[in-house]
């Protein structure tokens, strides 16, 4: 009997893993166990799971929104300024010394309102939902110098791809421990032709890191590459769930063919 | 589905009722205990155990393939017969079909009950344009639909987890590239070129001009002779994997209750009715009311009756479409005119080249023709050309023309990228466009002459990444009785019987 709850706590985690690989970020709680297992026995509970995606994929929806009131209303900088407060990140305007950031209860003055003038240097927009969409308050930003973030769920390529907005002005880049971030996401830094530093550390779904940085750093030569956080190997936990979802992976059709080109090269071959 | 994931617990308490816990060994990868083997002497009692331990094997084998980690999937090609009846039946498994599947299913939703079957003649994909594809997306077209297709397919790429995951499967990974695409044009087509950017800029594309400077400044392994100007896309532009897109597609529609059928159209049963048409004159309109497949490995064939037939066969759809009548007439009518869609061998070529350009490679489109991208990044190139009208290649097979490469290919590629003088074929393979001899492009909506049957086809070379707005316009066709989000009316079939051709103006 010992054995069947073990193999069921297993199932349960192994399956725990694999709905959670969805959101790399979170971790695995009670509450979403319990209606994991639900899913897997009872129909009924699908909808609900589904439902739960569909809800937080909105509310990465209303944070990422255009402020375009805002920008009419009060000039773009502001609208700028409001936007990375409202996510909880912090700022710097251009000549000057002092940061805006919320407090830990995410509220913040408006003290900033009186600098409708004033550009954005420095953003730190670490650990917060921003995507690709919310660029869209940022973009008007082209003096911006310097850009932090680490580890944001929701950065990936097609984020990456609307940087080339600060491509005359931005010089430094830290884009460490995001997880969506490929090495086909990278490709599209070749537009940032003024970057001077960028952090890549601990990407999690690169593969082959040190092939990678020697190619950013061929591709982008004026600029310091730093990626740590690769070296030590997979911690033990990452090769437990590499085992038992290789076969899975080899299923879901060839994963490594960008990394690898032979891959899809054979599968090409192959096909006549 | 749920049967088998609560297979294993089943079988735990059946076996905890039958055999001593003694005998219980906790194994690692299947997690069934296994039994000891009990050899008493007794034949009728070995017998009963050798029966048992069989088959408690067979419902190991099948319980342990159905839990994570295994090569299982619940969805498995119907081997047997297809359904009766269906409402909407689509011809055609590639990209195309399964995207139009998708939208219709997702249009509808769960509670309307839409009936939709897909037949695909072969399971294995070989000769598919979608798997053969480079993979490429790009907004750089001279057509307004065109971009405005192409961009919303990015958009659809974008969200594609919003849009194609599956509850308890992994996430889909289309190992999008995002290098863009980077057209040079002579002094003969920079005008051109000019006049295209400004389309695109207008419908919303992001690309920028480069002069020969610039472009050498980023990307100093090119050899600017001859180009007098450059186009360069900012963002959603460069490649993914198909096969993956087409997975993902497939496994999402299945999820939603699209079902599957493998084997092969080879006609259609159809009454014909004459009517008055104040433009055309009298047409003999058609109405298909089966559908008859061809079983794989036997004679028998059978019909399916459905409401609406979609044609995406892709480089077939010309051989579908007569098969109901289409362009079988006399020349000088309106039935003589067939879908101009036929199959055109195109190569790509795999190359290796330890000096060649590294991550800042593009999509790169030369104004000779000859296009290459990087594949992985172990120094990996795919390259090839459109050949000219008159030396198009037999279309009997799929072999690759070697020679090709070396006459056509070659010497353009190094000429503008002179690391290339030292590459290597590593392998090749060939495709067929699913080339629109009118005006090589999509050709979208219901034929005059057949009441039923939407076409969705003629996408010759770019119907990859427009597939996913396709889908999303010819359900909204079908669905709402007109386009909803883009208006594509300009791609319409209409325009073969009307001779108006509308036609990208090519750099190349
Ligand atoms: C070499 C090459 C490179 C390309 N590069 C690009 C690119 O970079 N970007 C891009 O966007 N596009 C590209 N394309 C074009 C793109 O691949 C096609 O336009 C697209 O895949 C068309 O999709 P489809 O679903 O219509 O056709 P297909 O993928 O060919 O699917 C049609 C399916 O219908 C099935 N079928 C046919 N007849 C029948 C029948 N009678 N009964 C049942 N089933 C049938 C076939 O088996 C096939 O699977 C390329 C094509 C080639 C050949």
């Amino acid at each position: 009997m010992q054995v069947t709850r073990q193999t069921c706590q297993r199932v349960l985690w192994l399956g725990t893993r694999r709905y959670l690989s969805a959101t790399p970020a979170s971790q695995p709680t009670v509450i979403s166990r319990f209606l994991l297992w639900l899913s897997q026995n009872f129909h009924d509970v699908e909808p609900l799971l589904n439902w739960s995606t569909t809800l937080r994929n909105r509310v990465v929806r209303r944070k990422n929104l255009f402020y375009g009131y805002a920008q009419r209303r009060y000039g773009e900088n502001i609208a700028a300024a409001y936007y990375i407060l409202s996510l909880k990140g912090a700022f710097r305007f251009a000549g000057q010394t002092e940061w805006f950031r919320p407090n830990d209860r995410g509220r913040f003055s408006y003290d900033f309102m009186s600098f409708p003038a004033a550009t954005i240097e420095e953003i730190d927009l670490s650990g917060t939902p921003i995507n690709c969409n919310g660029l869209d308050n940022l973009v008007t930003q082209v003096h911006l110098r310097r850009l932090t973030l680490r580890g944001c769920p929701e950065v990936d390529g097609w984020f990456l791809s609307r940087l080339h907005a600060f491509s005359e002005s931005l010089e430094e880049l830290d884009i460490s421990h995001c997880p969506r971030i490929t090495t086909g996401a990278l490709c599209a830094l070749i537009h940032l032709r003024k970057l001077k530093l960028l952090d890549i550390s601990s990407l999690s779904s690169l593969q082959n890191p040190g092939l990678v940085h020697i190619l950013i750093e061929e591709m982008l030569p004026h600029c310091l590459v730093t990626g740590t956080g690769y070296s030590q190997g997979l911690s033990s936990e990452d090769r437990m769930q590499t085992n038992s979802t290789a076969g899975l992976k080899a299923q879901a059709t060839q994963p490594q063919a960008e990394e690898n080109g032979q891959t899809s090269v054979q599968r090409h071959g192959e096909m006549h | 589905m749920s049967f088998w994931q609560r297979l294993p617990s089943k079988l735990h308490s059946f076996q905890a009722v039958g055999v001593p816990s003694r005998t219980v060994r906790p194994q690692t990868r299947i997690f069934l205990p296994r039994i000891r083997n009990v050899s008493t002497g007794v034949p009728m009692r070995s017998d009963f155990v050798k029966d048992l331990e069989l088959q408690l094997k067979a419902m190991r084998e099948k319980a342990a393939a159905a839990l994570p980690g295994s090569e299982w999937t619940p969805f498995e090609v119907r081997h047997g017969l297809p359904p009766e009846r269906v409402d909407v039946l689509i011809i055609g498994g590639g990209v195309v079909g399964w995207s139009i599947a998708y939208w219709l299913k997702r249009k509808t939703g769960p509670r309307k009950a839409l009936r939709v079957l897909v037949v695909e003649k072969d399971p294995t994909y070989s000769q598919s344009s979608t798997v053969l594809s480079a993979g490429g997306i790009r907004q750089q077209f001279s057509l307004t639909e065109n971009i405005q297709l192409s961009l919303a397919s990015a958009d659809f790429l974008k969200n594609i987890n919003e849009h194609l995951s599956v509850l308890n499967e992994d996430p889909v990974d289309l190992q999008f590239n995002h290098s863009g695409y980077l057209f040079l044009a002579s002094e003969k087509g920079a005008h051109i070129m000019e006049a295209n950017y400004e389309t695109q800029r207008h419908v919303g594309a992001k690309v920028k001009l480069l002069s020969p400077a610039q472009l050498k400044d980023m990307f100093p392994w090119i050899n600017t002779d001859g180009v007098a100007l450059a186009s360069y896309g900012l963002e959603n532009e460069g490649w993914f994997d198909p096969w993956t897109l087409l997975s993902a597609l497939r496994r999402k529609a299945l999820s939603m209750g699209v079902e599957q059928c493998l084997g092969e159209v080879t006609g259609f049963r159809y009454g014909v009715h004459s009517v008055e048409n104040r433009e055309l004159g009298r047409l003999q309109i058609r109405g298909i009311t089966h559908t008859n497949i061809q079983m794989p490995n036997s004679i028998e064939v059978q019909p399916v009756e459905s409401t609406v037939v979609i044609n995406a066969a892709g480089a077939n759809s010309g051989k579908v479409a007569k098969m109901v009548g289409i362009g079988l007439g006399p020349d000088d009518m309106i039935s003589g005119i067939s879908i101009p869609v036929e199959p055109r061998k195109r190569y790509i070529y795999v190359v290796h080249c330890p000096d060649g350009p590294g991550m800042d490679t593009p999509f790169l489109i030369d104004y000779s023709g000859v296009y290459f991208r990087r594949e992985g990044l172990g120094a990996n190139y795919i390259t090839g050309v459109s050949p000219e009208e008159t030396e198009e290649p037999d279309i009997t097979n799929l072999d690759v023309d070697h020679e090709f490469f070396k006459d056509k290919i070659w010497p353009e590629l190094a000429y503008r990228v002179p690391a290339f003088e030292s590459l290597k074929v590593t392998s090749a393979w060939a495709g067929f466009y699913d080339y629109n001899t009118f005006d090589q492009n999509g050709l979208l909506g219901i034929h005059p002459l057949v009441r039923n049957m939407y076409f969705a086809t003629g996408f010759s070379g770019h119907g990859l990444q427009q597939s996913p707005a396709v889908g999303r316009a010819v359900a909204e066709l079908i669905l709402d009785g007109g386009y909803k989000t883009l208006d594509l009316s300009a791609l319409d079939i209409k325009r073969i019987i009307y001779e108006e051709r509308v036609l990208e103006s090519n750099i190349v």
